[in-house]
């Protein structure tokens, strides 16, 4: 009971309280750039939402068993090299560029999987695809993740369940952001926008009226804790 | 190498106010909107972008004959990546607060934009001077663009400016201004602002021939 109310209230946080583009300004690049039709904005949130999954576990996986202090695999390596030291082998200093390596090869994944079995589907999407690997909304996942691995005592770390939820719904809360904002940007054509805002100043200027609107969700996590309580 | 192209000054003006980062391109939005509640931590970011833009124009540029065109993207991000981790733990080591209140947006330097697009789009191609003259001008218009939004959120936001208080304290500070509203909608105005005043000198030989 307490794992899973643990993992209602990552959801929620990661969908609606701390969405990643309204709360953290996380993938604004995308959501500025593909939110003008709803059906691209949509198809944009899938992909983001699978990227961020595949991301998601493999950088649990490497930094949970090889980049964190004391993790299993290099600490085995480290003894068969050398048995007689007591150190602690930490890592940690790469992951960086091992998160970025593995956000770039799965971008690669799901870009020859989609051009296999959906070739329209890949066609309709073009130059988007390729910048998933730039989206900030992919690696600041893979930062919360380290975050709660990296420096954090044994007890308190969070297992592949977490981090999956965490990245599931953050690319959900990415998905929500962005399909709202081409709804209205669909609406904004047809309306009579002073000339120096038009593009991205509109489109700004909207995303804090419903930044706005998202921190009304501020609480509904905490009224959730004492509810499961 | 191209020849015709603009000289390394005139690629070092431009990056300030023509080809300005923030207004003009449109690009690196992410440590544009979520560190200007303050101007010190906005200045930090600008310093840490500043370093990490110009470090990797400069590799990139004196490896690029050994660049191979379908690996480029990729050797770009590494680089960048080097060089962030550099960033992050200089930080760590001498600004701690000042690090942990900027938290995982230094990382992001990584998937900035503006680093990969001068990367491809001048580094890449152009020799060292030029390169270094490029990334100056774009980071100080990056930091321009950052001082700017910081100026007017943290004055209206808590009344100070670089932690001194400017307005009289009877002033209501407006505290939507320090959260992630205030950032958006005032990105937005101020964009306005530099397109309008754009607009109106772009009209103004037309008026006095």
């Amino acid at each position: 009971m307490e794992y899973l109310s643990e993992i209602i209230l990552i959801a929620i946080g990661a969908a609606l309280i701390n969405n990643f583009v309204l709360h953290y300004f996380v993938g604004i690049c995308p959501f500025i750039g593909v939110s003008r039709r709803v059906d691209m904005a949509f198809g944009m949130g899938c992909a983001v939402i699978f990227v961020i999954s595949v991301a998601a576990f493999l950088s649990w996986t490497f930094t949970y068993f090889i980049l964190r202090p004391g993790a299993p695999v290099t600490t085995w390596v480290w003894g068969a090299i050398n048995p007689s030291s007591e150190a602690i082998v930490d890592l940690s200093i790469l992951n960086y560029i091992v998160y970025i390596f593995v956000i770039a090869s799965s971008v690669q994944l799901v870009e020859m999987y989609v051009r296999k079995f959906f070739g329209g589907l890949y066609k309709s999407f073009g130059v988007y695809l390729p910048l998933i690997t730039t989206n900030c909304a992919i690696l600041f996942a893979c930062l919360m993740i380290m975050k709660h691995i990296c420096g954090v005592p044994a007890g308190q770390m969070w297992g592949l369940g977490e981090a999956m939820t965490l990245a599931v719904f953050a690319g959900i809360g990415f998905t929500i952001a962005i399909v709202i904002m081409a709804g209205i940007r669909e609406e904004l054509d047809h309306c009579d926008v002073p000339g120096p805002l038009k593009g991205a100043g509109i489109t700004l200027i909207v995303s804090g009226i419903l930044a706005l609107a998202f921190m009304g969700f501020t609480g509904v996590d905490r009224s959730l804790a004492e509810l499961f309580k | 190498m191209d020849k015709d192209g603009p000289t390394p000054l005139e690629r070092f003006i431009r990056g300030i106010l023509p080809e300005n980062p923030v207004y003009r391109q449109l690009l690196g939005m992410c440590p544009v909107l979520a560190v200007t509640n303050g101007m010190k931590p906005a200045m930090t970011m600008a310093a840490a972008v500043a370093f990490v833009l110009i470090c990797a124009n400069i590799l990139i540029s004196l490896i690029r004959g050994l660049l191979k065109p379908h690996l480029r993207i990729l050797v770009f991000t590494l680089t960048i990546a080097t060089f962030v981790t550099i960033a992050d733990r200089f930080l760590a080591a001498f600004v701690y607060s000042m690090s942990k209140q900027l938290g995982p947006y230094v990382p992001l330097i990584i998937v900035n934009c503006i680093i990969i697009c001068r990367c491809e789009v001048c580094a890449s191609k152009q020799n060292v001077l030029t390169a270094a003259s490029d990334a100056v001008g774009q980071s100080l218009g990056f930091t321009l663009g950052l001082a700017s939004l910081a100026s007017v959120r943290e004055i209206l936001g808590s009344g100070t400016w670089f932690g001194i208080a400017v307005l009289p304290s009877a002033f209501p500070t407006w505290v939507i201004m320090l959260l992630p509203p205030g950032a958006f909608i005032t990105l937005g105005l101020l964009l306005g602002g530099v397109n309008w005043i754009g607009g109106a000198w772009a009209r103004r030989p037309a008026k006095s021939p």
